[in-house]
């Protein structure tokens, strides 16, 4: 459809993406920070089921944007957790600080 | 050539946002800039033609997660704190984990010849998704709601108790 | 010889006296103490009497039948068939062993009885009857044996018996060493036997008939001729010297002698039984059993007459200075078992059996007359404590003089007929020198036979007051037989009298189907001066009476001292008659000193190299389980303990990547998502 438009420029993209979203999990210490990276790295994810899903198969499939779905609802299910987790630390202990939390370490 | 410029311009919104998210101290910042980085992916996802999923990432991930992730900064912050700790930490040994990797994987995808198909009508997705659901993936369908059921619960469990005390 | 009679009866000659001396090992102590001594004898004497009731009927049935007829033969059962060997457990009866059957058990069935008397007293009574019992067993089976396997097993059950009863009194030490004598020395003439018997085999299965039945060999002996041995002899001569040598142990020859004067520490039956008439004639019976082949080794018949004389003359010799009422008859014993070897020696068979049969007379009579003074003496056999007893003792004293008589061959009674026809068949058969032997022994015999009735009978009595007020006469069971011996020692003779006097020779006749081999027969017919005999039987009354003159003058009227006499150049003759030239002491020092060595070094051996080894074995085995501890503290219980070190230690390492760092972990994720890629592009490549 579109010329110099290729399926690589959409996996740089998504590649892109998803080493922003690995240095935020990687460096932050605020627990909500590295849930922020997660979303970034999923939806990286997602730009290149996508993509593989339209370049691979010329808009005919679907099953590509069947599996991005899933990710959305797992990522939805997950992100609820996970800060209900957070929540209830922070009743505890008063801060979101993962630095707090190394109390199980050997 | 249209499609490109278009490309180019949510590929501009995405980055620009996710690196004001990946690099902001500020915690609200970042939040409040996922949301950008979240609707250029809903663009991109409309420039492959992927209407549906276009709609559902606008309503489910920028309506539901993020604002559910803004509830949660919101309460663990303290209005009176906005500044607080988003302090990053080992910045120097990340970069260099992040560089690597991200070298590695784009040697990966220059140099892979990926296979391309014939495009074929662009149509709306809607019907085949719908299908598809109820067809060949009812099984993880039904199960990923069961996640979301456990999910729900399970959400709803831990935040009780801590009420409760 | 070829056809003998087959008869059923004749088994229980022998198995009669079995029976008996069964039934009192196993039941005689019982039955002494319920019924009481009479009990006893009547099982003991009861068997053997019965058993020489069945002889005499064999006897009768034997006369019946013409002379070369006379042979029956009871065959119980098939004992061997191994090989080529098929033995028989069969009882051959032939005039040869009726003879010596009337003896074993006539004399022995006295000596039973004689022994009611005598061993009254004794709490082991029924042990006694039950060892003669076995011992007439033994002697019959013996005697009758068919085939020399089965003499042997009697020649050894005469050894045993004999050893049992000369260490009847076992209770003294030096009772019990005498039988131990007796049996070893016994046992090297088995050796010897043995030695004969399989050598027989084998040159008899070399020319084609291996047996050992006695008729048998005797008909292929003559194949036999020539044929060599060992050692460098012909296989005949080989085989009668080996038995002769097993003759020389148990009839007490030269080199084998020395026990039956020890043997006299047995009851005084015993003796008279065992070591006068029967045990110690087997020697002689053998030999005359196997004439044919004695007769066919001319220098073993030469070795047996000059073996037989030199014992007569250096027993003679020893009797002499013997103090002990038994010893002397011992030593005579000897002598007399000397003359009869001469006799079989030079061919005259007939003559040696005939003198073996007057000697058991005579010789028993003897025997149990020393036993009627012992008896009366209250247990002394020391001559020179004794004296007078004619008074107190008559019939003791007349049956004893007339057995006295009889062996220094004073005419008519019954030794003058045997002993003279040997000496003079010595001199016939071309053997001077062993008649001169034999002629002086027979002085020498006189002068010590009267020696001995002097210093008892006569004179005054030299014992202690309790002695003489203890003397009695011995009662009847004792005196009856001591006259039926008394007189046999008389009229015995009868049998066969010399040839210069009458042709009168029943017994020699009887005897001729078993002495007619051709080479037997050839041996028996020598020189012809039947005159000259004459002059020799005055020849040796005349030195008899010189021997029966010298005794009086010594010890009845004291003309001559002993102590004088035996101070004779210097004491030697004395100390060496007394010490019985030493034989017993060069034994000890040539034989048994060295063989105790060898004991010794046995034992030492055993103790000290065997033990130590199974010590050494022992110790390797403490050092090796020491070892296996080593190891197994250290090595095995070291990789246990490196398990389980090394696991803490990695432990304690991985513990740190649980730092509870959530960005830690994240780290982790990516790094391992990395691997995993990284991994597929070098793969793929």
């Amino acid at each position: 459809m579109a010329a110099g438009l290729t399926l690589n420029h959409f996996l740089v993209l998504s590649l892109i993406l998803f080493l922003l979203g690995s240095y935020c999990v990687l460096s932050r210490r605020n627990a909500i920070g590295i849930l922020l990276g997660i979303e970034l790295i999923l939806n990286a994810a997602n730009i290149n089921y996508i993509a593989f899903s339209f370049y691979g198969s010329g808009g005919m499939k679907y099953d590509g944007q069947v599996f991005a779905i899933f990710v959305i609802m797992l990522a939805a299910a997950e992100a609820v957790i996970g800060l209900a987790i957070i929540l209830a630390i922070y009743q505890n202990l008063r801060t979101i600080d993962v630095s707090a939390t190394e109390t199980l370490s050997g | 050539m249209a499609l490109l410029v278009i490309f180019y311009g949510l590929a501009l919104i995405t980055v620009a946002s996710a690196l004001i998210t990946a690099f902001s101290r500020n915690i609200v910042h970042s939040a409040f800039a996922l949301f950008g980085a979240l609707a250029g992916v809903a663009g991109i996802y409309a420039l492959l033609a992927a209407d549906f999923l276009f709609i559902i990432q606008i309503f489910i991930y920028i309506g539901g997660i993020l604002v559910v992730t803004i509830f949660a900064v919101m309460l663990t912050q303290g209005i009176a704190e906005v500044n607080v700790s988003n302090r990053a930490v080992g910045v120097l040994p990340a970069l260099i984990t992040v560089a690597l990797a991200g070298a590695v994987m784009l040697y990966a995808i220059v140099r892979t010849s990926w296979y391309r198909a014939k495009p074929g009508p662009v149509a709306p997705t809607t019907y085949g998704i719908g299908n598809a659901f109820l067809g060949p993936y009812v099984l993880p369908f039904e199960i990923a709601s069961i996640v979301l059921l456990a999910a729900l619960i399970g959400a709803i469990v831990i935040s009780r108790q801590e009420v409760r005390d | 010889m070829d056809n003998p009679q087959p008869v059923e009866f004749v088994r229980w000659i022998v198995l009669l006296p079995l029976i008996g001396a069964a039934i009192n090992f196993l039941f005689g102590a019982t039955i002494q103490k319920s019924f009481g001594r009479r009990a006893v004898s009547i099982v003991g004497c009861g068997a053997v009497i019965a058993s020489f009731v069945l002889g005499l009927r064999a006897f009768f049935q034997m006369l019946a039948a013409p002379p070369d007829h006379r042979f029956m033969l009871d065959d119980l059962w098939r004992w061997f068939d191994i090989g080529g060997l098929k033995l028989d457990v069969a009882f051959w009866l032939d005039p040869l062993s009726i003879v010596m059957v009337l003896i074993v058990i006539g004399v022995g069935g006295s000596i039973h009885i004689y022994s009611t008397g005598y061993m009254h007293e004794d709490p082991s009574y029924w042990r006694f009857f039950a060892w003669l019992n076995l011992f007439t067993f033994a002697m019959l089976t013996l005697v009758l044996g068919d085939n020399l396997w089965l003499m042997f097993v009697g020649w050894e059950g005469v050894g045993l018996c004999s050893f049992a009863l000369i260490g009847f009194w076992y209770s003294e030490h030096n009772n019990t060493s005498a039988g131990n004598k007796a049996f070893i020395y016994n046992r090297v003439g088995d050796w010897a036997f043995v030695v004969a018997l399989y050598s027989l085999f084998a040159a008899l299965g070399a020319v084609g008939h291996p047996t050992l039945v006695i008729r048998e060999v005797a008909h292929y002996t003559p194949m036999l001729v020539g044929r060599p041995g060992y050692a460098g002899m012909s296989v005949i001569t080989f085989v009668t010297l080996m038995m002769f040598l097993g003759a020389t142990g148990k009839s007490a020859q030269i080199p084998l002698f020395v026990w039956l004067p020890d043997a006299m520490a047995g009851p005084t039956p015993v003796s008279a039984l065992i070591h006068a008439a029967t045990m110690v004639t087997a020697g002689v019976y053998m030999v005359a059993r196997l004439n044919f082949l004695f007769s066919l080794a001319p220098a073993t018949m030469l070795v047996v007459a000059a073996v037989g004389a030199i014992t007569a003359l250096f027993a003679a010799t020893i009797g002499v200075t013997q103090n002990d009422i038994k010893r002397v008859l011992a030593y005579s014993t000897i002598s007399q078992l000397g003359y009869m070897f001469v006799g079989v020696g030079v061919g005259a068979y007939a003559a040696g059996i005939f003198h073996l049969m007057t000697h058991a007379f005579f010789k028993a009579c003897l025997f149990l007359g020393a036993g009627s003074v012992i008896h009366a003496m209250g247990g002394e056999q020391d001559m020179r404590n004794m004296g007078g007893l004619r008074h107190k003792l008559p019939i003791t004293f007349w049956t004893f003089m007339a057995a006295t008589l009889a062996i220094c061959g004073i005419p008519p009674f019954a030794g003058f007929m045997s002993k003279d026809e040997i000496i003079w068949d010595a001199f016939e058969h071309g053997h001077p020198w062993i008649w001169l032997v034999l002629w002086l022994g027979a002085g020498i015999t006189a002068f010590y036979m009267f020696r001995q009735v002097y210093l008892t009978f006569f004179g005054e009595f030299r014992g202690t007051h309790e002695q003489e007020h203890h003397l009695h006469e011995s009662p009847v069971s004792m005196s009856s037989v001591l006259t039926v011996l008394g007189v046999l020692s008389l009229a015995g003779g009868a049998v066969m009298l010399p040839k210069f006097i009458a042709h009168f020779a029943p017994l020699e006749d009887f005897l001729d189907p078993v002495f007619d081999s051709p080479q037997t027969l050839a041996m028996a017919a020598h020189g012809t001066q039947r005159g000259l005999e004459g002059y020799f039987a005055v020849l040796s009354l005349a030195l008899v009476a010189a021997g029966w003159l010298f005794a009086d003058l010594t010890y009845r009227s004291s003309k001559l001292s002993a102590e004088r006499m035996s101070e004779f150049a210097a004491g030697l003759p004395y100390r060496l008659s007394f010490g019985k030239y030493y034989v017993d002491e060069a034994y000890d020092v040539a034989v048994v000193r060295p063989y105790m060595m060898a004991t010794r070094a046995a034992a030492w051996f055993d103790l000290h190299i065997i033990d130590g080894l199974v010590n050494l074995a022992a110790v390797i085995t403490v050092f090796g389980s020491w070892l296996s501890g080593l190891f197994d503290n250290y090595v095995v219980d070291g990789l246990v303990n490196l398990a389980a070190n090394s696991t803490l230690a990695a432990g304690g390492r991985l513990r740190r990547l649980q730092t509870g760092s959530i960005n830690g972990y994240l780290y982790g994720l990516l790094a391992a998502v990395m691997v995993i890629l990284l991994l597929q592009a070098v793969l793929r490549t």
